[in-house]
C-alpha cells in the first residue's frame, strides 16, 4: 500500500492502492449533520473526570464553613488522621505556608484583598472549605472531615450589598472596605438629554437576582504530581485552562508549564467552571504532601453552596429620557454588583457590560456609576450570558416600563429605537461595533411565530377564564469575541489585551485528518462542526477527520485565552481550525503538484484526493499516498522542500486599543441577535405563571450546524425560564443558603417547558473568519420577556411594575396584592 | 496504612448487563457507587446528592429506578441493565439513534439516565404521546437541551420514524 513517489522523476502513473474515501459532495458548512460525540455518549462510553481512575488514589472531602462570617479560633484534624484508611489532611496555615494569594484583578481597594485556597484565619461565607481530607473511599474521606474540629467565633453577617457598602463591617481587613472596585462610565451628554427630553422616567430600583445554570455534572478534578519533574497533571472539568493555569501557577509558585490540564467530556460549564482555581490548588498541595494522586468530586449541595453563582445587580436611581414621539434619548444608572465573598473573576464583570452599553437602541447618551462589593455570600463565577445579561435586562426593563408608563406599544417603541440594519457596523457610544444584524425583521419573525395579531383576543379568552395574559418582547444580544484590553478599563496595570486561541490540523501517515483543539467544549459540539470546516477546506468528508476530545494542554493546540466561553468558538475557534487547515491545504497542494508535476493551480483537492482539475483520472493521489509521503517515505523529496502535513495556527483578533480615559474601544468583535417573545397566562389566585407560547429568534450570522445554533437556543431558554420563574439563590439573614440543592432551587423539568418555537436568519458578520458569529448566550432573551410579559398581564390588575429578574408565584402573588408598592417605584416628569 | 476493613460488609450477587456477578460490597455503599467504582461502569453519572436528578438512572428488574437512592445490598438478587448494555451488540438502539439524528443531548451527561428512562418507557407504552414522555422524564434533569429534542426523539421512537 506505500504509494509510488516515482513520480517525482516523472516516470509512471498513480499506481497507488487506495481505499478511495466515499465521495461526498462538498459543503459541508451549513448542514445539519448528526454530532460525532454522540456514539460515545449515548452508550455511555463517554469519559468525564470522575471516570478517571488511578491506581492508589485518595478521595478528597473538604471540611466546610458552617457560618457564613467568622473568626477561626482553632482547626484540630488529629481525630481524621487517627482514623484507618485516612491519607492525610490539608489546613488554611498550610496554605498560606506553601502558595500566595491568588493575583487580583481590580485596582484598591478590592486589589488588596488577600485570597487563598483554603481559608486562612476567617471565613466569608457559608460553605467556605477551612480544611481538606484525603482518604482511602469517598465514605472514608467524608467520615474524616466530620471528624475534623474547628472552633468558630462568629461575626456581624452582610447578605445585603446596600448594607455592605456603608462599611460598618469590613469582610477583607487587607482592602479596608467592602468596596471592590467602582467607576463612572460617561458617553454622550445624558444630562443634556434628560433636560432636553419631553419625558423624563424615573425607577428607583431593579434587581437581577443571584442564580447559576448549575451544570449537572459538578467541578472536580483527579490530580497526579510527578515528583520527578515537579509537575502536576489535572483531569478535570475546567471550561478555560489557560486563564486557570494563570491563577493558579503564581500561587503555586511554579511555571505554567508545570501545569497539565487535561479535559475530555464535561458534563456543561456554562461558565460556572471557571473559577475553580482554589480546589484545584488544595488538590495540587495534597497530591504533593501525600504523594498520591488524589480525586476529588464536589457534591450537588456543596455546588449550590460554595462553587461560583451569577453575579447579582441591583441597579438604582434610573433616569430615562424620552421624546414625545418615543425616541429614547439616553438613560443615567447606578449599579451595585454583588460578587459574594471573594471576587475572582468577577471585577471583570463591573466592565463586561459595556460591550452591550445601549442594548440595541440607538440612545447616545448613558452614564452608568458602577460600584461592586463582597457580602457574605458564595463566590460568584461568569454565568451563561454574563455580566451583559444583567445589563441587557435593565435595558429591556427600561423599555417596558418606558412603554407603560408612557402608554406606548412595547413593539412600537422597540422599532423605533432599535439600530436599523442600515446603519450596520454601528459604532455605539463606547466605541463598540455591531456588527451586522436586522433587529426589527428578527422581531417580525419572532411576532409572526407567536400570532402577536390574536394577542387580544386571547387575553379575552383567558379572561374568562380567569386568568391574566400578557405578552412580553425580549431583545437580547450576545457579544461574541472579547477583548480582554477591557480589563485595563478595571485596572490600567493589568497586562491583558486581545484574544487568541489555537488548532492544529495535520495530515497522518494513513490520510487521517487530525484536529486538536485549544477549546474546552462542555457539550456545544465542536468535534462535529470542526469537522465540518476541515472537511470542506481540505475536501474531504467529516467522517475523515479525527478532532481529538477534549483538551490537552500536551497537544500543544492551546494559547493564553484558550478555553470556552464568552461566545466565541465560531470566531477564534473555528478560525483557527481555519487557519490551520488552509495551511495544511497549501502545503497538500505543494506536494501534490510536485508530485504530478503539474502548476499548484492545476492541482484539487475533492473527495479525499489531491487531483488535477479536469485532468486524466489517474492524476490522483489519495490523502494516504501525501501522508505517507512525508511521513514515511520522503527520501525522495528534494532538500530544499520540506512539508510538514502538521499545522498550528492561532486565531488573533485584531481590536485596536482601549481607550482608558474616556472608557471606550472596541470591546468584542461580533454581535448575535436573539428576540425572545413569551405569551404567558397568571392565576390571580395563586400568582403562578404559566407560560403558554414562546418564540425564539436567533441571528448568529453563518450557522456552520444549524441543528446546533437550535439546540443551543432551546438550552439558552430554558436556563432563562427557569431563572425567571423559580431558580433563585435565597440567602437568610444569618448567610445561609436556603436554596442548595435540586428540591429547593427548582431548575425546568420536561414538564415545565413550554413547546419553543425557533426561527432564525443570518446576517453574516463581516469580521468573522467563516462569517459565523459566536452564540449560545443569549438565553437572557427569556428572562426579559417573561418579565415584560408578567408586567403587561399585571396591567388589568393594579399595573404593577415587575422589579425583578425572578418572579415566582409567591412574588407574583405580591405584586397583585401590593401593586401600589411596585408602582411607588416609578414616576414620571414630563414637560 | 492499608484500607481499613468496612463496618460491615456483605457479598451480593447481581445480575449486570446479562452477567452474573457476586461482589462484596460495604453496607453502606450506594447502588450507583458500587455500579461505578466497584463495576467500572462508568457510564451511570452522578449529578445531584438528593434523588433529584435521575443522571444514575438503571432498571432493576426491569423498572427505572435512581441508583442513588438504593443501597448496593438492596439489590442483592435482583437483575440491573445500565446504559452499556442497551447496545450490547455494538448496535445502538432506535432510540440511541434518534437521540443522535434529533439532536437530544449536548454535554452528554445526563444522557444515560434520560435512556433508561425513556426505554422503560417505551418498554411499557411502544407509542407514548408527547405529554406521556414528558411525563416519563420529569424525574430526569436535562441542563442542555431544554428537553425539546429529548422529547421529539422519544416520540419518533414511539411513532417508528425515530431512527
Amino acid at each position: 500500500m506505500s504509494p509510488s513517489n516515482n513520480l517525482l522523476q516523472g516516470q509512471g502513473s498513480t499506481a497507488v492502492e487506495t481505499g478511495a474515501p466515499e465521495v461526498l459532495e462538498k459543503g459541508y458548512i451549513g448542514q445539519s449533520i448528526p454530532r460525532r460525540e454522540d456514539k460515545r455518549l449515548v452508550q455511555g462510553l463517554g469519559t468525564f473526570f470522575d471516570d478517571v481512575r488511578r491506581h492508589g488514589m485518595g478521595y478528597v472531602h473538604f471540611v466546610r464553613s458552617p457560618y457564613a462570617h467568622a473568626k477561626i479560633l482553632s482547626i484540630d484534624v488529629s481525630k481524621a488522621l487517627e482514623l484507618d484508611g485516612v491519607y492525610g489532611t490539608i489546613t488554611g496555615d498550610e496554605v498560606a505556608i506553601h502558595t500566595d494569594p491568588f493575583f487580583e484583578m481590580s485596582v484598591e481597594p478590592g486589589g488588596n484583598i488577600k485570597d487563598y485556597a483554603l481559608a486562612v484565619g476567617r471565613v466569608r461565607h457559608s460553605g467556605e472549605p477551612v480544611a481538606a481530607v484525603c482518604a482511602a473511599t469517598r465514605e472514608l474521606a467524608r467520615d474524616a472531615a466530620d471528624l475534623v474540629e474547628v472552633e468558630y467565633d462568629p461575626l456581624p453577617v452582610l447578605v445585603d450589598a446596600e448594607e455592605s457598602l456603608k462599611d460598618e463591617t469590613i469582610l477583607h481587613d487587607d482592602a479596608g472596605s467592602n468596596t471592590v472596585w467602582s467607576g463612572v462610565f460617561d458617553w454622550g451628554d445624558v444630562d443634556k438629554a434628560l433636560a432636553e427630553a419631553d419625558h423624563v422616567v424615573k425607577i428607583e430600583r431593579l434587581h437581577f437576582h443571584r442564580f447559576s445554570s448549575t451544570p449537572l455534572e459538578c467541578a472536580g478534578a483527579l490530580v497526579e504530581y510527578d515528583k520527578g519533574t515537579a509537575e502536576w497533571t489535572l483531569h478535570c472539568n475546567h471550561q478555560m485552562p489557560g486563564v486557570g493555569a494563570i491563577w493558579m501557577a503564581p500561587a503555586l509558585r511554579t511555571g505554567i508549564d508545570k501545569l497539565r490540564f487535561v479535559t475530555q467530556d464535561i458534563g456543561g460549564g456554562f461558565g460556572n467552571k471557571i473559577c475553580l482555581h482554589p480546589q484545584y490548588v488544595v488538590l495540587c498541595l495534597l497530591a504533593r504532601k501525600l504523594g498520591r494522586p488524589v480525586q476529588w468530586t464536589e457534591w450537588r449541595t456543596d455546588q449550590h453552596t460554595a462553587n461560583a453563582h451569577g453575579n447579582e445587580r441591583t441597579f438604582m436611581d434610573i433616569e430615562v429620557g424620552v421624546k414625545a414621539d418615543g425616541t429614547m434619548t439616553g438613560f443615567k444608572v447606578r449599579a451595585l454588583d454583588d460578587c459574594g465573598a471573594f471576587p475572582r473573576y468577577e471585577p471583570l464583570g463591573c466592565i463586561i457590560w459595556a460591550q452591550v452599553t445601549p442594548g440595541m437602541y440607538g440612545w447616545r447618551n448613558i452614564r452608568v456609576d458602577f460600584t461592586q462589593v463582597c457580602t457574605n455570600k458564595s463566590p460568584v463565577s461568569p454565568n451563561r450570558g454574563y455580566s451583559r445579561m444583567q445589563h441587557l435586562w435593565l435595558t429591556e426593563r427600561i423599555i417596558d416600563i418606558v412603554a407603560t408608563e408612557l402608554d406606548l406599544d412595547p413593539v412600537v417603541i422597540r422599532k423605533k429605537n432599535y439600530v436599523k440594519t442600515e446603519q450596520m457596523p454601528y459604532e455605539t457610544p463606547n466605541g463598540c461595533f455591531y456588527d451586522s444584524g436586522d433587529y426589527a425583521a428578527a422581531l417580525d419573525i419572532a411576532l409572526e411565530l407567536i400570532d402577536h395579531g390574536s394577542i387580544e383576543e386571547r387575553r379575552k379568552e383567558a379572561a374568562a377564564r380567569g386568568k391574566l395574559l400578557g405578552f412580553g418582547i425580549g431583545s437580547t444580544l450576545d457579544s461574541g469575541t472579547n477583548n480582554f484590553g477591557q480589563s485595563t478599563l478595571l485596572n490600567p496595570d493589568l497586562q491583558f489585551s486581545g484574544n487568541n486561541e489555537a488548532a492544529s490540523v495535520k495530515l497522518d501517515i494513513f490520510g487521517e485528518v487530525v484536529v486538536t483543539l485549544g477549546t474546552v467544549p462542555q457539550g456545544q459540539g465542536h468535534e462535529t462542526t470542526s469537522s465540518q470546516v476541515v472537511a470542506d477546506i481540505l475536501g474531504c468528508s467529516p467522517d475523515q477527520v479525527n478532532v481529538r476530545r477534549g483538551h490537552d494542554t500536551w497537544f500543544n493546540s492551546h494559547a493564553g485565552f484558550s478555553g470556552t466561553y464568552a461566545s466565541q468558538f465560531a470566531f477564534t475557534g473555528l478560525g483557527a481550525v481555519k487557519g490551520a487547515a488552509e495551511l495544511l491545504r497549501a502545503e497538500m497542494v505543494q506536494l501534490a503538484a510536485a508530485v504530478l508535476q503539474a502548476p499548484e493551480e492545476a492541482i484539487e483537492l475533492a473527495d479525499g484526493f489531491a487531483r488535477i482539475k479536469d485532468g486524466p483520472e489517474e492524476a490522483a493521489l489519495p490523502f494516504m499516498a501525501l501522508g505517507a509521503i512525508v511521513n514515511a517515505n520522503n527520501a525522495f523529496l528534494p532538500p530544499d522542500f520540506n512539508p510538514t502535513l502538521n499545522h498550528r495556527y492561532v486565531c488573533r483578533p485584531y481590536f485596536g486599543m482601549v481607550d482608558t480615559e474616556k472608557k471606550t474601544g472596541q470591546l468584542t468583535l461580533t454581535y448575535a441577535t436573539q428576540i425572545h417573545a413569551a405569551v404567558v397566562e397568571i392565576d390571580p389566585e395563586t400568582g403562578v405563571v404559566d407560560v403558554v407560547d414562546y418564540a425564539a429568534v436567533d441571528d448568529c450570522g453563518i450557522r456552520i450546524n444549524p441543528q446546533i445554533v437550535e439546540g443551543q437556543v432551546h438550552g439558552a431558554t430554558a436556563h432563562a425560564l427557569g431563572a425567571a420563574l423559580s431558580e433563585e439563590f435565597v440567602y437568610d439573614e444569618e448567610g445561609t443558603l436556603l436554596t442548595s440543592n435540586f428540591y429547593d432551587y427548582h431548575v425546568p423539568h420536561a414538564l415545565d417547558m413550554p413547546p419553543l418555537k425557533t426561527g432564525s436568519m443570518e446576517s453574516p458578520s463581516p469580521v468573522a473568519p467563516l462569517g459565523a458569529k459566536g452564540m449560545g448566550e443569549g438565553g437572557g432573551g427569556g428572562i426579559h420577556c417573561v418579565c415584560a410579559a408578567i408586567q403587561d398581564a399585571l396591567a388589568s390588575a393594579g399595573k404593577a411594575i415587575v422589579y425583578t429578574s425572578c418572579n415566582p408565584p409567591h412574588r407574583v402573588w405580591s405584586m397583585l396584592q401590593d401593586p401600589e408598592s411596585t408602582r411607588a417605584n416609578v414616576s414620571v416628569e414630563s414637560r | 496504612m492499608s484500607t481499613p476493613a468496612p463496618a460491615s460488609s456483605r457479598t451480593i450477587s447481581v445480575e449486570v448487563n446479562g452477567e452474573a456477578i457476586e461482589y462484596e460490597v460495604p453496607a453502606r455503599r450506594l447502588l450507583v457507587h458500587f455500579i461505578r467504582d466497584d463495576l467500572g461502569l462508568t457510564g451511570t453519572h452522578v449529578g445531584c446528592d438528593t434523588g433529584n436528578c435521575g443522571a444514575c438512572t438503571v432498571h432493576v428488574d426491569g423498572e427505572a429506578v435512581k441508583s442513588c437512592m438504593l443501597l448496593a445490598v438492596q439489590a442483592d438478587g435482583s437483575s440491573i441493565a445500565t446504559v452499556e448494555g442497551l447496545a450490547a451488540e455494538g448496535e445502538l438502539t432506535a432510540l440511541q439513534r434518534a437521540f443522535n439524528e434529533h439532536h437530544a443531548l449536548q454535554c452528554g451527561y445526563c444522557t444515560p439516565g434520560m435512556l433508561m428512562s425513556a426505554t422503560a418507557l417505551l418498554e411499557q407504552n411502544a407509542h407514548p404521546s408527547e405529554d406521556e414522555v414528558r411525563i416519563a422524564l420529569q424525574g430526569n434533569i436535562c441542563r442542555c437541551t431544554g428537553y425539546v429534542n429529548i422529547v421529539e426523539a422519544v416520540v419518533a421512537v414511539g411513532e417508528g420514524t425515530g431512527a
